[in-house]
């Protein structure tokens, strides 16, 4: 490990800290002494920092050399609370620190006692934690939420002096976030000298953090200071060159599989990282097929058993694995053992993202990080080479922190009336010092109030049944203690498809299935129901024959296919990252940059360019090209999928209102393709409508609202706010829900909502937060803004080879909305056809 | 569902976006807003409507939107005023809960005596409310046998010629190139019909679940599916193409 002097080390290190250090051969690091000596003398503090930085032993310092000096407590004092909170967004990262923490502790000798409480915490050990609280309680943001909604919660926090938010760049960006943020609110008001440190990797506005770290004051803004450790080695990264074919579609990138197979039997360990499960799936059955020397290769990702998890966690420690497939479960924090390669298969979608999972690979900050990435097509080579100039130069693309959402506001509200009777204005007051809650306006705040008392109807009809009520001393307090419970039961921001769970079981011998084995993990139920008994699919990196559903359980057996099919997971997509798309754009428009291209992709892109044209950087390039009976127009705007599904659902609707028949759409990260009986040409051509109209801002007005209100995706944003607003319960005392359940009454409450009191703040919440996440909008805006007068259209008499990767994805789609009907409408045809032929014969 | 928006709706050609079945040798026609007429005997029949559900979950602590009632009654007169029925028959589950009927705001309980106003109604009684309903118009029953059919809310296991039912909520489930489309149904065999639920924030129970096994004989059983605004058709074997 390199050492880094510090002039002011010794004087701010109790003695065993130094000796600890000089018996290891170690001093400490610049930016630790720093830390140390800034937060000692009371600031809370952002640490940015590269992984292998000593991170960690930087955010404990001035909490252990703190509790080193206060000594123990003598038996029989008075409570003393917790001094230090950690809190880590992966439970199994925070049983790794304890592991790590307590060891150099035990070797100083110091009297400081460390635990964990996550959600695997038993009762016992939970029940005895708040009466005798450990120094350092290493935690999840879910905990944090759960103490603080406790009655005991003043006294549990009165001494707490510490909090550490690990990996924070990826915790305050979601929902989780926002509730974490609410929670250290409330921390601040129970320990109001209480300092926070945050620990991250680089990001791109580091101000965000930094505010989100301290209070917020509407007398102006606050911010914690920063401490900057120095990058360590540059990654070594190269992009795979592959003799065989690159494919023009698809993301399963089985043509390299040869090639990346030898790349993990020259390195000791590596880990393969995708962007889906599904495609984990499909790479883990790819390696498996050609692996002749039979290495031992795991698998990895969100959906498996956690057991099963565990498993290849350990191994991994244990370094008994020669590669392990995973999507972003494995994005964060773990010290794994050798790992000496990182392989992405598939572009990374983002800058950020991308140099998170590079670090992986060897914790050593002064040896290079090696890294081959693996795109699965021709655009995706782009990509690929677009991120990779991007890690050189530095480039963050991580999302910024946003604004916080009300059905989080709601979830806190409720905790707070668990904790103790409140006060409208302080709690107002309190959570307005949270970053992503500074400008929530008042009035807001008294509509969520009441929305947790008594749903927040203009119909008040609710009244008797009230949640929490205001009572005679202005405060207002539940309403009886099972309120508490059901809030305890509920409390948390995941929330999760309709899942079930997959079972391994016997068959008999006349196809009658047996008892239940092992557990493998969860497939979404949508899946599921396509599948008839007898049908396969491949999950955990088996083939399984689908046997049916029993109770919440679906039952599989082992089997043998070749053409098994894929569970998809809803969500399980990143979009391409907008930096990353102006430069794809600008790689697309600068010859000169292909000569880092692989010569398949460059003699693509030139033939494209004497057929059709290539898109300049701040242009939108549409080609139309007959093809069968149909007409085409392709759009390239490298916006993303969500932002493109948008876009398609609302050009679809202008088209079919000037006559031009659209019959679907489809949408890629790149580009958008739409088809129509009309020729579109033709019509571009003659300005019916132009293309100017057709594209105009506009579109984001009345038909965006329209459509939204009907749209499957508000519909999911919906269940998702309502699930964490409390409106509908995951859980409820003695009732186990199954997933479908909620999504069933989600999508009726949705509209019989929407069509009685379209305002109500829950919908205003949903199509907030839909406009954010979901439809990205923000983005669409941006880009029409962009293109305006910069439109170019080509009109072809066939397909021009940009255009190829997208047509080949059509019919891969899934319906929505009202799409669906058409698939009812084609089965009622069958009777009727059947029908006429029996009264033929 | 947009059955509250195709209740507000002029239909041009009833005949086209309904659908005709034959129960045990009568005549009956499936409504797209959720309930089954009968034209011989001018009797209207709806099921499962479960008015209050939102009170009944308020009263659990779940805020649900207090609107269901409402939007139920809607579609209810509607459909009343297409078929303007000397019968109505209300297959059980007709409150949520055992409370519902007593606790119903008076405006719901004027709506509801202004539907039944020159027709006989009749209340038949759910798992949900079994002990029938407080003072609104019409008569409780258990049963109801009528024009060589019976009308109750479970399915009994043991004579299904000639049975109207509810209960079960039925829904089916269209598959075609690995897309499934499911929505609310009439189930019949032409023995037996069971009701799709017509409260609006009722889901639905798929034909395969194992709740329906032996209900139905499955070769002649027919799923008259609850399209965007009309029924479809749909043969049992045919549902997954």
């Amino acid at each position: 490990m390199s050492t880094i002097d510090s002039a002011a080390g010794p004087a701010l290190l109790p003695a065993p800290f130094a000796d600890w250090f000089e018996s290891k051969g170690w001093r400490p690091r610049a930016h630790q002494m720093e830390l140390l000596s800034r937060a000692s003398a009371g600031e809370s503090l952002l640490l940015i920092a590269p992984t292998g930085a000593g991170k960690t032993l930087a955010g404990f310092l001035p909490a252990l050399t703190d509790l080193t000096r206060r000594g123990k407590i003598p038996p029989g004092s008075a409570f003393t609370g917790v001094h230090t909170l950690y809190i880590s967004p992966l439970k199994a990262l925070a049983v790794d620190i304890e592991r790590n923490l307590t060891k150099p502790v035990s070797e100083m000798g110091l009297p400081i006692t460390i635990e964990t409480r996550t959600g695997d915490t038993p009762q016992a050990k939970r029940q005895r934690q708040r009466l005798n609280p450990p120094d350092i309680l290493l935690t999840t943001p879910e905990q944090v939420a759960l103490l603080i909604a406790n009655g005991e919660a003043e006294r549990f926090f009165k001494d707490l002096k510490y909090v550490i938010f690990d990996e924070l760049h990826s915790l305050v960006t979601s929902k989780r976030g926002h509730l974490l943020s609410l929670g250290l609110a409330r921390l601040r008001r129970l320990a109001p000298s209480l300092r926070t440190i945050g620990l991250s990797a680089t990001v791109a506005e580091p101000m965000d953090l930094r505010r989100w770290l301290v209070a917020q004051s509407p007398d102006g803004e606050s911010h914690a200071g920063l401490v900057t450790a120095p990058g360590g080695a540059k990654p070594v990264i190269t992009i795979l060159r592959s003799e065989e074919r690159v494919p023009w579609s698809g993301h399963s990138a089985k043509y390299a599989m040869p090639e990346v197979y030898e790349a993990i039997k020259a390195h000791r360990t590596a880990l393969l990282f995708v962007n889906t499960r599904s495609q984990a799936e499909i790479l883990f059955q790819a390696l498996w097929a050609i692996n002749e020397d039979t290495l031992p290769i795991a698998l990895h990702h969100g959906s498996l058993d956690v057991g099963q998890r565990r498993k290849v966690e350990q191994a991994m420690a244990e370094n008994r694995l020669r590669a392990v497939v995973a999507t972003s479960t494995l994005d964060l924090g773990i010290d794994w053992g050798d790992v000496d390669l990182v392989i992405h298969v598939g572009a990374p979608k983002g800058a950020s993202r991308l140099a998170q999972r590079i670090g992986r690979a060897n914790h050593r900050m002064d040896e290079p990080s090696r890294a081959i990435l693996v795109p699965a097509n021709r655009f995706e080579v782009m990509e690929c080479q677009a991120a990779l100039d991007a890690n050189y130069l530095g480039a963050q693309d991580t999302p910024p922190v946003g604004h916080g959402t009300l059905d989080v506001l709601a979830q806190h509200v409720l905790g707070m009336a668990c904790a103790a009777p409140f006060d409208e204005n302080d709690l107002f007051a309190e959570v307005t010092t949270a970053s992503p809650y500074t400008g929530l306006p008042r009035e807001k705040f008294a509509r969520i109030v009441r929305f947790v008392a008594t749903g927040g109807y203009a119909l008040k009809t609710y009244e008797r049944y009230a949640r929490i009520r205001k009572t005679a001393d202005g405060l207002w307090r539940v309403s009886n203690p099972g309120v508490a419970q059901q809030y305890r039961l509920n409390l948390g921001t995941i929330v999760e498809m309709p899942m079930l769970n997959v079972r391994m079981v016997k068959r008999g011998a006349k196809g009658a299935v047996g008892r239940g084995g092992a557990s493998l993990g969860k497939v979404e139920e949508y899946f599921l129901e396509m599948l008839s008994p007898g049908d396969t699919f491949l999950f955990s990196g088996k083939v399984l024959r689908f046997e049916g559903i029993r109770e919440n359980e679906c039952l599989v057996s082992q089997a043998f296919s070749l053409d098994p099919k894929v569970p998809a997971y809803a969500g399980g997509k990143f979009p391409l990252s907008t930096y990353l798309a102006d430069q794809v754009r600008s790689m697309l428009d600068d010859p000169a940059r292909w000569g880092e291209l692989p010569e398949q992709v460059r003699d693509w892109l030139a033939l494209q360019r004497d057929v059709s044209s290539l898109p300049k950087r701040d242009e939108l390039l549409i080609e139309t090209f007959p093809r069968g009976s149909r007409h085409y127009m392709v759009a390239y705007p490298f916006e993303g999928r969500l932002a493109h599904q948008t876009l398609g659902m609302l050009l679809t609707r202008r088209l079919e209102r000037a006559g031009r028949r659209p019959l679907g759409f489809v949408a890629t990260d790149y580009s958008l393709a739409i088809w129509a009986l009309d020729d579109l040409g033709y019509s571009f051509a003659v300005e019916r409508p132009s293309l100017e109209n057709l594209f105009d801002e506009d579109m984001l007005g009345d038909d965006l609202e329209a459509w939204l209100d009907e749209s499957f995706m508000l519909k999911r944003t919906f269940r998702n706010c309502a699930v964490i607003a409390g409106l509908i319960e995951q859980r409820h005392p003695g009732k186990e829900k199954n997933g479908r359940q909620v999504t069933v009454s989600a999508d009726l409450i949705y509209d019989v909502l929407r069509s009685h009191e379209p305002d109500h703040i829950l919908l205003e919440a949903t199509r907030a937060d839909a406009a954010a996440g979901l439809l990205d909008i923000q983005r669409l805006g941006d880009m029409l803004a962009r293109i305006k007068g910069h439109i170019t259209h080509r009109r072809l008499t066939r397909i021009s080879p940009l255009a190829v990767p997208i047509m080949l994805e059509i019919g891969r789609e899934t319906v929505a909305g009202e799409a669906q009907d058409f698939l009812l409408a084609e089965a009622a045809e069958d009777l009727i056809a059947e029908a006429m032929g029996e009264a033929g014969i | 569902m947009q059955r509250l928006a195709l209740a507000s709706m002029e239909i041009e050609d009833f005949g086209t976006v309904s659908a005709r079945t034959v129960v045990a040798g009568v005549e009956a026609v499936c409504d797209p807003l959720g309930a089954l007429y009968l034209p011989e005997t001018r009797l209207l029949v709806v099921s499962d409507l479960h008015l209050e559900k939102g009170a009944a979950f308020a009263r659990r602590g779940m805020m649900l939107p207090p609107y269901d009632t409402l939007a139920t009654l809607k579609v209810l007169e509607a459909v009343i005023a297409r078929h303007d029925p000397a019968i109505v028959v209300s297959l059980g589950d007709n409150f949520h809960d055992r409370v519902g009927s007593a606790h119903l705001p008076e405006i719901f309980r004027t709506k509801i005596a202004d539907l039944a106003r020159g027709r006989d109604w009749i209340w038949i009684n759910g798992n949900h409310d079994p002990d029938g309903t407080v003072d609104l118009p019409g008569q409780s029953a258990d049963e109801l046998h009528y024009a060589g059919l019976a009308f109750r809310h479970e399915p009994s296991l043991v004579s299904p010629a000639g049975e109207i039912a509810g209960h079960l909520h039925p829904a089916a489930t269209v598959i075609r190139r690995e897309k499934a489309v499911r929505r609310p149904c009439f189930a019949t065999d032409g023995r037996r019909l069971l009701m799709p639920a017509f409260g609006l924030m009722s889901g639905g129970l798929d034909l395969r679940h194992k709740a329906m096994t032996g209900l139905f004989e499955r070769q002649n059983l027919i799923a008259h599916m609850m399209g965007r605004d009309r029924i479809y058709s749909v043969r049992f074997s045919n549902l997954r193409g």
